[in-house]
C-alpha cells in the first residue's frame, strides 16, 4: 500500500484503518503487543489524564496504520486517580500481567513516586510522562524508570541561566516550606551559585501564610534585584501585593506553580506586568512537532483537548513502541535499549536519557506577563526590547 | 533604624486585626460563656459580602471610592451582624443547656460550612480573589521606612472601633444590659432584662465587628480568600484567651502581644522564618502555663 500522500489523506486512511484493527481480523497476522498507560482518568487531575491517554492512543493508532510495523499495538489504559494507594494497585496489574511489555506512567508526582518499586520488582520498563518531581528518576539506581518530561531541576537550570544571561546579580528567595517549595529552593540556589548569582536571603514560609511583612522588610533591608518566589498562586499574589505596599522594586520570578490565570486576577494586571515564571513543557505550538501533532490529534475527534502533558504521552508512548520494534516485545531487552537512547527526535525535542534514565534536554518555556496573559518569552515586547523588566 | 520602624508598624497593624477579632471571642464569652468557632469565618465571609457589594455598586455605575467604601463596609457589617445573630438564634441559644463542647462543635462545622460555601459558590471563590482598593496609597518614604495613608487609615478606624465597643458596653443601656448578663444572668432575668434580646445584640455587634475586620483585612492585603479566616480564627482566639478570655482590654492586648512575638519570630531570631508561627504559639503555650485564666485575670477585672 502506498500512503505517501497528503497530511489529511493520511490521518483519514489512519482513522480508517484503526477502526479496521477492530473490525476485521488484521489480513497478515502481526503479533499483539500490549502496552499500558497509566494516568488519573477520573477527579480533579482527570482532564489531564484523558488528554494524555488520547494521545497515547494516538500514537498507538498511527503505529498501527503504518505497514512497516511489525507488530499490532494494543494500548491497555488504567486510572491511578492521582491517588497512592489506587496507583500502587494499577500499577501492580500492570506489572504482574505478563502480556504487557511497557508502560507510559503517571501525571501526579506522588503517585509516580509511589509506584517505582512495583516497576522494579516486576521489571516492567516504564517512560513517566508528566510527573516533575526529581525524585522519581533521581532518589533511585532503578533502570526501568525513565522520563521523557522535565523536572523541576531543569526548570531551574533554564530559570537560572535566563535570569544570569539578563544580567542580574542578587536574588532574595521566598518559599514554601512544602516538597514543592523547598526543591525549588535547593534547585535554584544550586543552579545559580555557579553562574556568579549571590543569594542575599532565603526564607521559608507555612503555604497558607497571608502575611508576607516581616520577611519582605527584612528583604527590603538586603536590596536584592531579585525576588524567587517558590509556591503556589495564592501565596505569589499576596507577596505581590506586599512588595508593592512596602514600596519594594525589585524583580519577581516565580515557578511552574504561579503560572496560573488566576495570578494575574488576584494581583491585578498592574501589578502583574513582567512577572516572570518558567515551566516544563511547552504550548503545543511551540513544539518542534506541534502542528503535526495537532493535525493528527484533531483528525481523531477525540472528545477533550490533548492538554498540556498529552505530547508528552505521545512521545513516550512513541518512543516505547519504536523500542518494541527494534528488540522485539521483551521487557529485558527494552530496558537495554531505552538505556541507550540519546538525541532521539520527537515533537517535544531531541531525548537523551542520562544514567537515571531522565531526558536531560527537557523543554522548559519561559513566560512573562505582559497586559494581564502570560506570554512566551520569546514572543513578548519584553525580549524585543520594546518593555524593560525591573532594574533594567 | 527605619527597618525596625518598618517592623513596629507592620506589627501593630497586624495586631489590629487580631485585637478586632479577639475582642469578638471575649464578647461571645463574657455573656455566655461560649467559644463561637465560626468566628473567623463570619470575618471571612463579611470580607466576601464586601467584595460582592463593591461589585454590584461598579455594575451600578458608582465610582467615588468613598461611596463605594461606605456600601461595602455597610453591607459586610449588616448582613454579618444578620448572620451573627443567627447563629445566635439558631446554633448557640438552643444549646445553652447542654454542654459547652457542644456549641464549640456545632461552631467548628459551621465555620467549615461557611468557608466550603464561599468556596464552591463564590464565583471563582476557590482562588484568592482581588479586593479593590477604596483608600488613598499615598506613600511617603522615609528612608528605609514606607509610610502609607491608607495603612494610616486603617489603623485609626481599628482604634476608634474597639474605642466605639467600650464606649458603648460601659456607657448605654443596651451595653449595661450585656454586662448585666455577662455577670449573672439570673439575676439579670430577675430585673427584666429580654435575655434573648441581649443575646442576639451581642452576637450581632461582635460579627459586624468581625465583618469590619475582614474588610480592613482585604483593604490591607488587597486579597482576600476562603480560607483567610481560619489562622485569623485560631489566633483571635488565642490573642482572647491569652488576654483573658471574657475581658476586653485582655483581647485588645492580647491581639497586640501575638502580633509583636510573630514579628519578633520571623524578623529578629536567628533561625528561619517559616518557625515563626511554632514561635509565637509556644510562647502562648508558656503563658497559659503561668497565667492559666489569661495576663487580666476574670478577678482582677470586670467581664466585658
Amino acid at each position: 500500500m502506498h500512503r505517501r500522500c497528503s497530511a489529511a489523506a493520511a490521518s483519514a486512511a489512519a482513522a480508517t484503518a484503526a477502526v479496521l484493527a477492530f473490525v476485521s481480523p488484521a489480513a497478515v497476522a502481526k503479533d499483539t503487543v500490549k502496552i499500558a498507560f497509566v494516568g488519573p482518568l477520573t477527579g480533579g487531575n482527570s482532564a489531564i489524564g484523558l488528554g494524555g491517554r488520547n494521545s497515547a492512543d494516538l500514537a498507538v493508532r498511527l503505529r498501527n496504520a503504518d505497514p512497516k510495523s511489525k507488530y499490532q499495538f494494543e494500548l491497555v489504559a488504567l486510572d491511578d486517580e492521582c491517588k497512592p494507594d489506587a496507583g500502587v494497585q494499577v500499577a501492580t496489574k500492570a506489572a504482574a500481567d505478563k502480556s504487557i511489555v511497557a508502560g507510559v506512567t503517571h501525571y501526579c508526582s506522588v503517585v509516580a513516586m509511589a509506584t517505582v518499586d512495583t516497576y522494579h520488582r516486576f521489571g516492567l520498563p516504564t517512560v513517566v510522562w508528566g510527573a516533575v518531581l526529581p525524585d522519581i528518576t533521581y532518589a533511585h539506581d532503578y533502570r526501568e524508570i525513565h522520563r521523557v518530561n522535565g523536572t523541576m531541576i531543569n526548570q531551574n537550570e533554564t530559570a537560572a541561566k535566563f535570569m544570569a544571561a539578563q544580567g542580574y546579580k542578587t536574588w532574595s528567595i521566598i518559599h514554601d516550606t512544602t516538597d514543592y517549595g523547598k526543591g525549588h529552593d535547593k534547585y535554584f540556589t544550586q543552579s545559580i551559585t555557579p553562574l556568579g548569582g549571590k543569594i542575599a536571603g532565603d526564607f521559608g514560609v507555612t503555604a497558607d501564610q497571608q502575611d508576607f511583612n516581616a520577611e519582605l522588610t527584612q528583604i527590603k533591608g538586603q536590596h536584592p534585584q531579585v525576588i524567587y518566589f517558590g509556591g503556589l498562586t495564592p501565596l505569589a499574589v499576596r507577596i505581590r501585593a506586599q512588595m508593592e505596599k512596602l514600596g519594594i522594586n525589585a524583580q519577581l520570578q516565580g515557578t511552574s506553580g504561579m503560572l496560573s490565570e488566576d495570578f494575574i486576577k488576584g494581583a491585578g494586571p498592574e501589578l502583574a506586568e513582567g512577572v516572570l515564571a518558567f515551566r516544563e513543557g511547552a504550548p503545543v505550538e511551540k513544539l518542534p512537532g506541534g502542528k503535526f501533532f495537532m493535525e493528527k490529534y484533531a483528525a481523531q475527534n477525540y472528545p477533550n483537548p490533548p492538554e498540556a502533558y498529552g505530547p508528552f504521552a505521545f512521545v513516550a508512548a512513541t518512543l516505547l513502541m519504536d523500542t518494541i520494534e527494534k528488540v522485539g516485545p521483551d521487557r529485558r531487552k527494552i530496558i537495554g535499549e531505552l538505556a541507550k537512547v540519546k538525541d532521539r527526535d520527537s515533537i517535544t525535542g531531541p531525548i537523551t536519557f542520562d544514567s537515571h534514565g531522565q531526558n536531560t534536554v527537557a523543554a522548559i518555556t519561559k513566560y512573562v506577563v505582559q497586559d494581564g496573559k502570560w506570554v512566551v518569552w520569546e514572543d513578548s515586547e519584553y525580549a524585543s526590547g520594546k518593555r524593560k523588566l525591573k532594574g533594567k | 533604624m527605619g527597618l525596625l520602624a518598618q517592623y513596629v508598624i507592620n506589627g501593630a497593624m497586624l495586631g489590629m486585626m487580631y485585637a478586632l477579632v479577639a475582642v469578638g471571642f471575649s464578647l461571645f464569652f463574657g455573656v455566655l460563656d461560649v467559644i463561637q468557632f465560626a468566628h473567623g469565618d463570619v470575618l471571612m465571609v463579611g470580607a466576601f459580602a464586601g467584595l460582592a457589594a463593591h461589585a454590584l455598586l461598579a455594575h451600578l455605575g458608582v465610582t467615588s471610592p468613598a461611596l463605594l467604601l461606605l456600601g461595602v463596609l455597610a453591607a459586610a457589617a449588616l448582613s454579618m451582624a444578620i448572620l451573627g445573630a443567627l447563629i445566635a438564634r439558631a446554633v448557640v441559644l438552643p444549646l445553652k443547656s447542654v454542654p459547652p463542647i457542644n456549641v464549640l462543635l456545632m461552631t467548628l462545622m459551621l465555620g467549615t460550612a461557611l468557608r466550603e460555601a464561599i468556596r464552591l459558590f463564590y464565583p471563582g471563590g476557590s482562588q484568592p480573589q482581588r479586593f479593590p482598593s477604596l483608600l488613598p496609597g499615598t506613600a511617603t518614604a522615609v528612608g528605609a521606612l514606607t509610610l502609607r495613608l491608607d495603612n494610616a487609615i486603617l489603623f485609626a478606624t481599628g482604634a476608634l472601633l474597639i474605642v466605639g465597643t467600650h464606649l458603648f458596653i460601659t456607657g448605654t443601656r443596651l451595653g449595661l444590659a450585656i454586662r448585666a448578663v455577662a455577670q449573672d444572668e439570673e439575676t439579670a432575668r430577675c430585673m427584666g432584662i429580654d435575655f434573648t434580646k441581649v443575646v442576639l445584640a451581642t452576637f450581632a455587634l461582635g460579627s459586624a465587628l468581625a465583618a469590619v475586620a475582614g474588610v480592613m483585612n482585604g483593604l490591607y492585603y488587597n486579597e482576600v480568600g476562603f480560607g483567610m479566616g481560619l489562622l485569623l480564627g485560631v489566633i483571635g482566639f488565642s490573642a482572647a484567651v491569652v488576654g483573658g478570655l471574657g475581658n476586653l482590654y485582655g483581647a485588645i492586648l492580647g491581639g497586640f502581644l501575638f502580633a509583636a512575638l510573630q514579628t519578633i519570630g520571623a524578623a529578629a531570631l536567628p533561625f528561619a522564618s517559616a518557625y515563626k508561627d511554632v514561635f509565637a504559639f509556644g510562647v502562648v503555650i508558656v503563658l497559659m502555663a503561668f497565667r492559666p485564666t489569661g495576663l487580666i485575670g476574670e478577678k482582677a477585672s470586670e467581664r466585658v
